[in-house]
């Protein structure tokens, strides 16, 4: 199988003269800040996470949470879409309330953003986690562990993921809990991007000097992979990490959309806009609220990323990582 | 080239066992009864001892798993006698609910996605790749910019928000274009080609951001090389330089990138197909899942696979020929 570019790449000019006072961090902190799309991205992010687990109590202060119906709300002459301009947005409904239910929409768009971060952000530090490991022992371990290893990654490359997903979702038993179905089902088909790139960047470091003058010191292996390896992958491992969010809270939403995602009660943005293409001509704005709130979160997370990337400028990552991974068809 | 080729075909087979095992085991595996299901209602004890003879479900996992690898190669019988079913190779499986052979419900849903997934392709590809040099040719103009936002919007979007938008938009608000529905090419082209113009605009947009952006990275990259400094320095043009040194090397792994989207595609564009009714694979697994149509479950997600493996060597290939280092 092919390997994604992820090629040894030099640098594409812009020799800026960078001060040599501070350590890296430092340094990629201030590119960070200085550029503004990373920042807007970041602070979207802080203020989406920050909405999300307060959801219950930005529902109590506007006084409704999303499981009680209000079906004086709805207009029984249009299908019971609800009354009033813009899907009933009201002083008592921030968003208006859901068609069919009049659950009020502010509370389930806030909860299903709620359940879409929850599931995004667990999954990603599954898969990065494992991603990390099995990258980190192909690298280092090279010989035949590394082909075996190189040949699971490709087998899991190869697997049709979103088909897959799909019937995994719907086939395991209902007594597992729904949520960790699909955290589960999306790490394990979200690793394979981060162990590639570890793996092939752990390969270029454990033959520079550095690594093989603490061998020659008496360095372990442990040792060599705590101190002297991990700390130059640190930084590669977040940038993936933040582009693996978007993309895995697309897929849980992708999953919901289907219908094989988290059940109903329990709001979900995938489903609010599921359950909103048949209202797209009565009520565009049961559409709208939960989509948009949704595209803001994937986009600060993009944003964000793209941030970090160019920030902490880990190279592997810039052509490896393409946002293609685990997206939706 | 010969050994390089037969390496990567040995690599295919082996590849394409792993993911056929994997998916055959997993859903087999699970606790739910595959017999159970085909069985149908009232299942009698009696009934369920002879659906599970005929599908051959009484022998063990691996020796079922062999059967089905069998029947993929060489075709199969389900059960004897006069009431054999017969499923001709390559057999997927037998859909008892539907009553007919996986394969040919494979074969009737895929012009619907390959429709789909092709035309969709085209327009991404073309789109994507002009939309990233343009940016590489002109890096921090305006034009950049706009385009470099817009494809960063495009990867954001989830391919059913932009599908839906575009219902809402094109279909609802200006009523320009039909939301729904297949016109098979045969019956009818225009028709066919007008049906699909939403669902290819839909994937086109969202595949196209991701094209865009490699494209321009890659290029930027391969501009930055010494070899290119070299043949600028021996006198070549830069439109020359650009064409015959830049191009070829910045856009292999777009093409990589390229084959794999398509084969993942062409194994069902689930999503397009749900938000435009459309019945292609994607919707025959959806509702395989629905109804809990085991057969038909295993034989769509190792059709896929089957897909994602020929593009892989499709791509090995591309590259053999693009960069004759790699088949040595």
């Amino acid at each position: 199988m092919t390997e994604l570019g992820v090629a040894s790449v030099t640098a594409t000019g812009q020799d800026e003269p960078l001060p040599p006072t501070g350590g890296p961090w430092a340094r990629g902190w201030d590119r960070f800040r200085s550029q503004h799309w990373g920042l807007v991205g970041g602070l979207a992010v802080l203020g989406l996470i920050v909405a999300g687990s307060c959801a219950p109590l930005l529902a109590r202060i506007e006084g409704q949470n999303p499981y009680s119906y209000h079906l004086e709300l709805l207009d029984d002459a249009r299908g019971n879409a609800p009354r009033g301009p813009l899907g009933g947005v009201s002083t008592a409904h921030w968003f208006g309330v859901e068609p069919l239910t009049g659950r009020d929409l502010f509370a389930i768009t806030l909860y299903g953003l709620r359940t879409s971060l929850l599931v995004g952000i667990v999954a990603t530090a599954a898969a990065v986690l494992i991603g990390v490991l099995i990258g980190l022992l192909a690298g280092y371990a090279g010989g035949l562990t590394d082909s075996v290893l190189s040949r699971f990654m490709d087998v899991m490359f190869a697997f049709p993921s979103l088909v897959f997903m799909i019937a995994l979702t719907a086939l395991v038993p209902d007594s597992l809990p729904r949520v960790l179905v699909v955290v589960a089902v999306i790490a394990v088909f979200g690793w394979t991007a981060i162990a590639r790139v570890i793996r092939g960047q752990t390969l270029s470091l454990v033959n520079r000097e550095f690594v093989l003058a603490a061998r020659s010191l008496g360095a372990g292996w442990r040792w060599i992979l705590v101190r002297e390896l991990l700390p130059n992958l640190v930084s590669t491992v977040i940038v993936f990490a933040s582009l693996a969010v978007p993309a895995a809270v697309g897929t849980e939403a992708a999953l919901s959309f289907l219908g094989v995602g988290i059940p109903p009660p329990a709001p979900d943005l995938g489903r609010s806009i599921s359950d909103a293409i048949a209202w797209v001509q009565g009520d565009p704005m049961f559409l709208l609220f939960p989509a948009g709130l949704l595209f803001a979160a994937v986009l600060g997370f993009n944003l964000l990323g793209d941030g970090l990337r160019d920030a902490l400028d880990p190279r592997a990552a810039r052509t490896a990582w393409t946002g293609r991974q685990g997206r939706g068809r | 080239m010969t050994g390089y080729l037969l390496r990567r075909l040995a690599g295919v087979l082996v590849v394409m066992l792993l993911v056929t095992a994997v998916a055959y085991l997993v859903f087999f595996l699970l606790p739910s009864d595959p017999a159970r299901l085909s069985c149908g209602k009232p299942c009698t004890p009696d009934r369920l001892a002879q659906v599970r003879a005929l599908l051959g479900y009484n022998h063990s996992v691996p020796v079922q798993y062999l059967q089905y690898l069998r029947g993929i190669v060489l075709g199969r019988d389900y059960g004897a006698g006069a009431a054999t079913l017969h499923c001709a190779a390559p057999c997927f499986g037998y859909s008892f609910p539907q009553g007919r052979p996986v394969t040919s419900l494979i074969a009737e849903r895929f012009p619907v996605t390959l429709s789909i997934a092709a035309g969709a392709a085209l327009l991404w590809l073309v789109s994507g790749v002009l939309a990233g040099l343009v940016c590489a040719l002109y890096r921090d103009s305006w034009l950049d910019r706009l385009l470099t936002v817009g494809a960063l919007g495009g990867v954001s979007a989830p391919t059913f928000l932009v599908g839906l938008m575009g219902i809402l938009v094109f279909g609802f608000r200006f009523n320009v274009l039909p939301v729904n529905g297949y016109i098979a090419l045969t019956d009818d082209p225009a028709q066919w080609a007008f049906h699909l113009i939403l669902p290819w605009c839909t994937l086109a947009f969202v595949f196209a951001a991701v094209y865009t952006r490699l494209t321009r990275t890659q290029v930027l990259e391969v501009l930055g090389e010494d070899y290119i400094a070299v043949a600028r320095a021996k006198g070549l043009s830069r439109r020359r330089v650009f064409v015959r040194h830049a191009l070829r090397a910045g856009l292999t792994p777009v093409l990589t990138l390229f084959a794999l989207d398509l084969g993942g595609l062409l194994g069902g564009a689930v999503i397009t197909e749900k938000v435009f009714g459309m019945q292609g694979l994607g919707a025959l697994l959806i509702d395989a899942v629905a109804s809990s149509d085991l057969p038909v479950v295993v034989g769509c997600t190792v059709f896929a696979g089957l897909l994602i493996v020929l593009a892989n060597l499709a791509v090995d290939l591309l590259h053999g020929y693009l960069d004759p280092r790699v088949t040595s």
